[in-house]
């Protein structure tokens, strides 16, 4: 179901001063992938989705979206071109009533655009839309969880929320960052099916994971970061066999233990 | 070690919850929980112009609103944007002496100079600072503090716009009863509008740019624009203010850009309650009036001003309107830990 490249980054490169962060990754994701992306701490991961997606500005690069140039645009300009992404410090607005925090996307000018939550045409009542996206997410609509303050919500709750803010924009790319962590494994079980379903839906997702296992389930491809620099790029099971990835990444008793899952 | 043995526990009342929604029109009992508080508001504000034993404290009234307007701008801005003003002098300085200029030099009534000096005064305001409105954190109070300063000492310096003597022979209302029901209708007017304008969506939208603004980038909206939009609405509220004192005073000076306009309505809303908007137009109503009974001490006025201020900063720091709204919509007991 791949299609060609929906988003291409060339030789990205940023530096925080005499640290160069990113050193020119390059990478792309096909239309319908999952790209997963993964890499030790302080790889360079957070970092290289805030360049694509314009929360910090890189030092040089291009970054193309559908072929078209969106480098250096305000982040606000290319979620308005559908490339969504999430937060790996879950922000959502803690005062407000968790379908309230969805309002707020849905009043965006795209949102506004692309019609209704599958009513197609004008939004019917916001609040009943963010509500029908928190069901889909997984919050469950006759409990009194959607109409919780937000800051009152598990940590569970906040990643699907996360990724709520983002189906609310009807993203054709999703950046998530981290969506796995902090969550135990019953939660995490549950999780991956949505994914899954969003994959079937079309939309193409890149994720940034430390939970492997999970990751190599749902993605086709694996790229690594190390010190900034792409180590290796390929389908899970040639990441896993590639020898570089075993020495800088993984070390000797999780590499088994994966491998012998892959 | 010393264990608390009970802890006081709050409970809204059944008669709030029963009247959230559309069942609040079951009964009297309900309708009046709703509407009584409003009503007071308004009758009591209605009727202040009535009561007053002097001119000079029916001046009072039109003044107390004034501030009113500021106060209801500042804590908007403080509260649901997230943006704290000390601007109230630059909204009362460029909407004054616009509705003065109007007023002397183009013979416009005052009212033709009142809407154009809010609208135009609302739209120079929200230009100037608009540089700033990216930035988080301090600047914006900053940049707001610095223009009625440097406005007044350019009229100063450089005699532009009657230099120190300001511009006089500004019209004024035609009758003090216009203008106090005037100055009241607008105060009411905008203090329900606000309210109304938080909970719209569009106000969502300003309380997630004060919670959150990388979430509402993520949402696909430039925080800088509604950033904008909001400060627009608050320097519309200022400005009206400035073009009505004008007309109140007859006259347009360099003291319009004194800093009593931008600190006094930061301490009605301390008082009164931020985030509540009521408070703050409350607070003014405590307060300007303070300030007035106080002026028989002379330069006195200022200790005892300050000892209230205090007072209520210790004894009631949510401010009175937080605290009533808790005790009208809650009850407490202590309850066994």
């Amino acid at each position: 179901m791949s299609g060609g490249p929906i988003l291409e980054a060339k030789e990205v490169t940023k530096a925080f001063g005499g640290i160069l962060a990113l050193n020119r990754v390059s990478f792309h994701v096909n239309e319908g992938d999952i790209l997963g992306i993964i890499g030790p701490n302080g790889s360079g991961k957070t970092t290289l989705i805030n360049c694509v997606t314009g929360f910090i500005r890189m030092t040089s690069g291009r970054v193309l979206f559908r072929g078209k140039e969106i480098t250096r645009r305000p982040p606000h300009k290319i979620a308005d071109m559908g490339i969504t992404r999430t937060f790996q410090i879950m922000r959502p607005y803690y005062s407000l009533p968790a379908y309230k925090n969805l309002v707020i996307p849905l009043f965006s000018p795209r949102a506004k655009r692309t019609g209704g939550w599958r009513g197609g045409g004008k939004l019917g009542d916001r609040d009943t839309v963010g509500i029908d996206i928190l069901e889909e997410i997984g919050f469950e609509r006759d409990s009194f969880v959607p109409y919780k303050m937000a800051s009152s919500l598990p940590t569970g709750y906040l990643k699907r929320l996360e990724l709520a803010r983002c189906l609310a924009l009807k993203p054709e790319i999703i950046l998530c960052d981290e969506v796995f962590s902090g969550l135990s494994m019953s939660e995490i079980a549950s999780m991956v099916p949505l994914i899954e379903r969003l994959q079937m839906e079309g939309i193409t997702l890149v994720m940034i994971e430390h939970r492997l296992r999970e990751l190599f389930r749902v993605a086709n491809r694996v790229m690594v970061l190390n010190f900034g620099e792409k180590l290796t790029e390929g389908t899970p099971e040639e990441v896993m066999a590639d020898e570089k990835v075993k020495v800088a990444y993984f070390g000797s008793e999780e590499v088994e233990e994966v491998m012998s899952y892959a | 070690m010393h264990t608390e043995e009970r802890r006081k526990e709050r409970l809204d009342r059944g008669i709030k919850v029963r009247t959230v929604g559309i069942y609040s029109l079951m009964s009297w009992r309900e309708l009046s929980y709703l509407t009584v508080p409003r009503v007071v508001l308004i009758l009591g504000m209605l009727l202040l112009p009535l009561i007053m034993p002097s001119m000079y404290w029916q001046r009072v009234i039109s003044i107390v609103c004034i501030y009113a307007l500021l106060a209801l701008s500042f804590d908007f801005l403080a509260h649901y944007v997230g943006l704290v003003s000390l601007g109230g002098a630059f909204f009362i300085g460029t909407g004054g002496y616009l509705a003065a200029i109007l007023n002397t030099s183009f013979g416009l009534p005052f009212y033709l100079t009142i809407p154009i000096a809010t609208i135009v005064g609302a739209v120079i305001c929200t230009g100037f600072l608009l540089p700033c409105l990216p930035l988080r954190g301090v600047y914006f109070a900053i940049v707001t503090l610095m223009y009625p300063l440097v406005l007044g000492r350019i009229i100063e310096a450089l005699n532009v716009l009657g230099g120190t003597d300001g511009i006089v022979g500004v019209a004024s209302f035609p009758n003090r009863w216009l203008e106090q029901y005037f100055m009241i209708l607008m105060v009411l007017l905008f203090l329900f509008g606000m309210r109304r304008l938080v909970n719209m969506d569009v106000g969502l939208v300003f309380r997630a740019v004060k919670d959150n603004d990388q979430a509402v980038k993520a949402s696909g909206m430039s925080i800088t624009f509604y950033k904008a939009v909001a400060v627009f609405i608050a320097s519309t509220m200022g400005c009206l203010g400035g073009a009505c004192l004008v007309h109140i005073y007859m006259w347009s000076g360099i003291s319009q850009f004194a800093l009593d306009f931008s600190i006094i309505p930061i301490a009605a809303t301390v008082i009164g309650g931020g985030g509540t908007l009521v408070g703050a137009v409350l607070g003014c109503f405590i307060l300007v009036p303070i300030s007035e009974l106080l002026r028989t001490f002379g330069t006195l006025r200022i200790v005892f001003y300050s000892l209230i201020l205090v007072g209520f900063i210790v004894l009631r720091s949510e401010g009175v309107m937080v605290y009533g709204q808790r005790k009208y919509h809650q009850f407490e007991r202590w309850v066994k830990v």
